[in-house]
């Protein structure tokens, strides 16, 4: 009996100060669904862990305008079914989820239906629907910095300028050896358009995923010889892509490779196959004065979230550092109109990601100049820039040779953007319209 | 002492044929779905109904699916996520492509376009079983996740092969919310399991069974092989197809094609291996136990205040030493153990 009393005390202190403590902090929460097993465990612990490091960055400095982060991490597996669970888990608790960034399409998608009703914001950082870019179709998503139909057309103008100009490009061979996936077919549209346009031949070459064995796809290649090769990979197709090409002793410095094929892990597997090899990239690599400061207040009080020091600033961990400063800026922007120093609400976050504004004084304060593009989004571009640059790996780390951001034909993508979205829209019955 | 048939007597024929034989079991079934229909829907916060009693439904019912098809017919196949995508797919293009089409009706549809794949590739199970067959249906998983990213048609040309299931309403009445959602997808599995459960009590399962333990000795007591095992592919694609349009139109909204990979169909499997072949219940076991447990052991891990790069390393561990665990228990999966205690509780407790 007097066990059972003092259980029952136990309990009844413990919920009354978990009470105490969730009523008197003035926290932001935010969910993280991240996965750090499974096939593509490398890119979600350092993107994650990127958004990590600056969360206890920000705590570290008092949080925004005095409101301290909080998250909470669930492990998704990169699996929809176990991401839609884990949403659903964290989406109510602590006060409500602040916004939520899944890492993963299959997963993106999965949630995308439920965001409206919940009112929560959805960031897709550089992967997802690219028609999301349509805020009054799509008021919960933000595809935000750049999307694959932009980063697409950014290749053609790249591939264009190095050529001679936009010209040149008639009569040239393209391959473009893809993921045989949504993800791969995402920029179809864009490549079919511009091939039109400029006159230049399209190759389409699948790869069945994972893409361990590419074998006949590169005997293909090198059988049309194409002036240049886009790889549009993931996983461990890029790795292999690059060893294939260089047993077929074709030239790497023709192969131009998506944003997703342009991480240390997916080139240091290919070795000496891999230096002078180029990507896409919406970070420019390098250091900045922010990772300092993190390694500093976040790393020597040995909460840094990367078991390898080494890892701050690659381009996973760049990526998460970026999604984070732009979740933050929204939060902050929110703040400004809906009052200082409060806990936001999803709703009033979701207007902040609709009005997020990082020019580069802006970034500047941060001490992030020029890691990405500016950002300005409104309801009709939740977007918010769409320019890229490229970057080539040197064997040991990569670097950034367009020296600004560039974009590429952004009226094709903005026609088929508001072409794709009307059809969901007609699809889902929704009459387009900004939120307020 | 409670469970216990003395005085329970049959009189008829029908009382003898009946699904639950023990008076406590019909009563324990009776309070079952009173929960599950109206206390649930009711009382469960939606994230228990949309994130687990959902799709623990769903994968019940292509774990059933596939159960009818290895475990009864005893065809090992590794096709059943393609199945489901075929009954998404075609339930989509149905609801899209034809004006006032009923929504139960294109999922009816929708199934028999999947049974209709199932039968056209289970044609080699005629001539080949075993590990062999299984590679055989591999091919289907490859060739309709394939041919569903190729062929834009049927995502309405999205170009990502993408496709967004269109709202749910039947009669006018819109399910929208989890808790409709969840009650639909139960109606649907609990018709489809009664179906299934006398199915596999009748003529159709015991030919199915005998196929499974000798199809020589099967031919020679005059089963036909061919329609029999034809028969089998098409029940259980159908079964399939309906689990994979629920899980595009109940559970996910939006789907692509890549959410039915080989993956899932593993996981049904290792569902159906789990739960028990060859049991109905066994599907429902099965499935929970891999919806379930991965949570559990989360709030376990998470509970124990680890750093979550061990924490998400650990879950995976222990679910697989778990697996390991019971198969070498109880190889012939959970139902069996659920069968076991019965039998237990029914002597104890005087044993003998």
């Amino acid at each position: 009996m007097k066990l059972i009393k003092k259980i029952i005390t136990a309990v009844a202190v413990c919920s009354a100060m978990a009470s105490i403590s969730s009523a008197m902090a003035d926290e932001q929460y935010i969910p993280l669904l991240s996965y750090r097993v499974g096939p593509y465990a490398a890119g979600g612990s350092g993107f994650f862990g990127g958004a990590i490091d600056y969360f206890n960055f920000i705590n570290a400095k008092g949080g925004i305008n005095g409101v301290k982060i909080s998250w909470e991490e669930c492990e998704t597996e990169y699996n929809a079914s176990r991401g839609v669970e884990c949403y659903e888990r964290l989406k109510s608790k602590n006060g409500g989820a602040s916004l939520v960034e899944p890492l993963s399409t299959g997963i993106a998608y999965g949630i995308l239906d439920r965001l409206a009703d919940d009112k929560i914001a959805m960031t897709t950082i550089g992967y997802g629907r690219s028609d999301a870019a349509n805020g009054k179709v799509f008021p919960y998503v933000f595809p935000l910095v750049t999307s694959y139909w932009n980063q697409a057309a950014a290749m053609i103008k790249y591939l264009g300028d190095k050529s001679g100009g936009m010209d040149k490009l008639k009569g040239k061979k393209i391959v473009d050896l893809y993921h045989d996936s949504a993800f791969g077919k995402e920029p179809f549209p864009v490549f079919d358009a511009l091939a039109k346009q400029y006159g230049f031949e399209l190759i389409k070459v699948p790869v069945a995923h994972p893409g361990n064995e590419q074998q006949s796809q590169w005997l293909q290649i090198r059988k049309a010889n194409p002036d240049y090769v886009i790889l549009w990979g993931w996983g461990v197709m890029n790795a292999v892509s690059l060893k294939t090409a260089q047993r077929n002793g074709f030239p790497r410095e023709k192969i131009l490779g998506v944003w997703w094929a342009g991480s240390e892990e997916d080139v240091i597997p290919a070795g000496e196959a891999a230096k002078g090899y180029s990507t896409m990239t919406f970070n420019s690599p390098g250091n900045y004065p922010l990772l300092d400061d993190i390694r500093k207040s976040v790393y020597d009080a040995g909460k840094g979230n990367l078991d390898d020091k080494k890892r701050i600033g690659s381009v996973v961990h760049l990526r998460g550092v970026t999604a984070a400063i732009l979740w933050t800026e929204a939060i902050r922007k929110a703040q400004d109109k809906y009052g200082k120093g409060h806990t936001m609400t999803s709703d009033q976050i979701r207007w902040g990601f609709e009005n997020l504004n990082v020019d580069e004084a802006r970034q500047k304060t941060l001490g992030v100049l020029g890691m990405f593009p500016p950002i300005k989004t409104s309801c009709d571009d939740h977007e918010g820039s769409g320019a890229v640059k490229v970057q080539e790996w040197t064997g040991d780390h990569w670097k950034a040779i367009t020296p600004n951001w560039f974009v590429g034909d952004k009226a094709l993508t903005r026609a088929l953007i508001e072409e794709s979205s009307a059809k969901y829209a007609a699809e889902k019955k929704i009459t387009a319209a900004c939120l307020k | 002492m409670f469970y216990r048939e003395a005085g329970q007597f049959k009189t008829t024929y029908a009382e003898d044929n009946q699904i639950f034989p023990i008076k406590q079991d019909r009563i324990g079934i009776a309070l079952l779905f009173v929960c599950a229909f109206i206390i649930a829907p009711l009382v469960a916060p939606s994230y228990v109904i949309s994130a687990i009693l959902i799709p623990f439904l769903i994968f019940s019912l292509a774990a059933l699916g596939l159960n009818i098809l290895t475990g009864y017919a005893g065809q090992l196949s590794l096709g059943t996520a393609a199945f489901m995508a075929v009954g998404a797919f075609a339930s989509y293009n149905f609801v899209l492509r034809i004006p006032g089409m009923p929504l139960l009706l294109a999922f009816v549809l929708g199934g028999i376009c999947a049974s209709l794949v199932g039968m056209a590739f289970g044609l080699p199970s005629l001539r080949i079983r075993g590990f062999y067959l299984a590679a055989a249906t591999l091919a289907t998983q490859f060739f309709v996740v394939w041919c569903l990213t190729k062929i834009s048609w049927f995502s309405n040309n999205s170009s990502s092969g993408v496709i967004t299931a269109q709202e749910i309403t039947i009669l006018g009445f819109p399910f929208h919310t989890p808790a409709s959602k969840y009650v639909l997808t139960l109606s649907i599995v609990v018709v489809l399991t009664l179906l299934a459960k006398n199915m596999v009590r009748s003529n159709i399962g015991r030919s199915w069974m005998a196929i499974r333990d000798m199809d020589v000795a099967a031919e020679v007591i005059g089963i036909r092989l061919m329609r029999t095992k034809m028969l089998a592919f098409a029940v259980s694609s159908f079964y399939c197809g309906i689990a994979g349009a629920l899980y595009a139109y109940a559970y996910l909204g939006t789907v692509e094609p890549e959410a039915y990979n080989l993956d899932l169909s593993f996981r049904i499997l290792f569902m159906v291996i789990i739960g028990g072949a060859g049991s109905i219940l066994g599907a429902f076991l099965g499935s929970a136990f891999f919806i379930l447990l991965p949570i559990l052991l989360d709030f376990v891990t998470h509970g124990l205040a680890l750093p979550t790069s061990v924490s998400s390393n650990l879950e995976l561990m222990v679910f697989g030493g778990l697996i390991i665990f019971f198969l070498i228990v109880e190889p012939h999966g959970l139902a069996r153990l659920w069968q076991i205690t019965k039998e237990k509780c029914r002597l104890w407790p005087f044993p003998y």
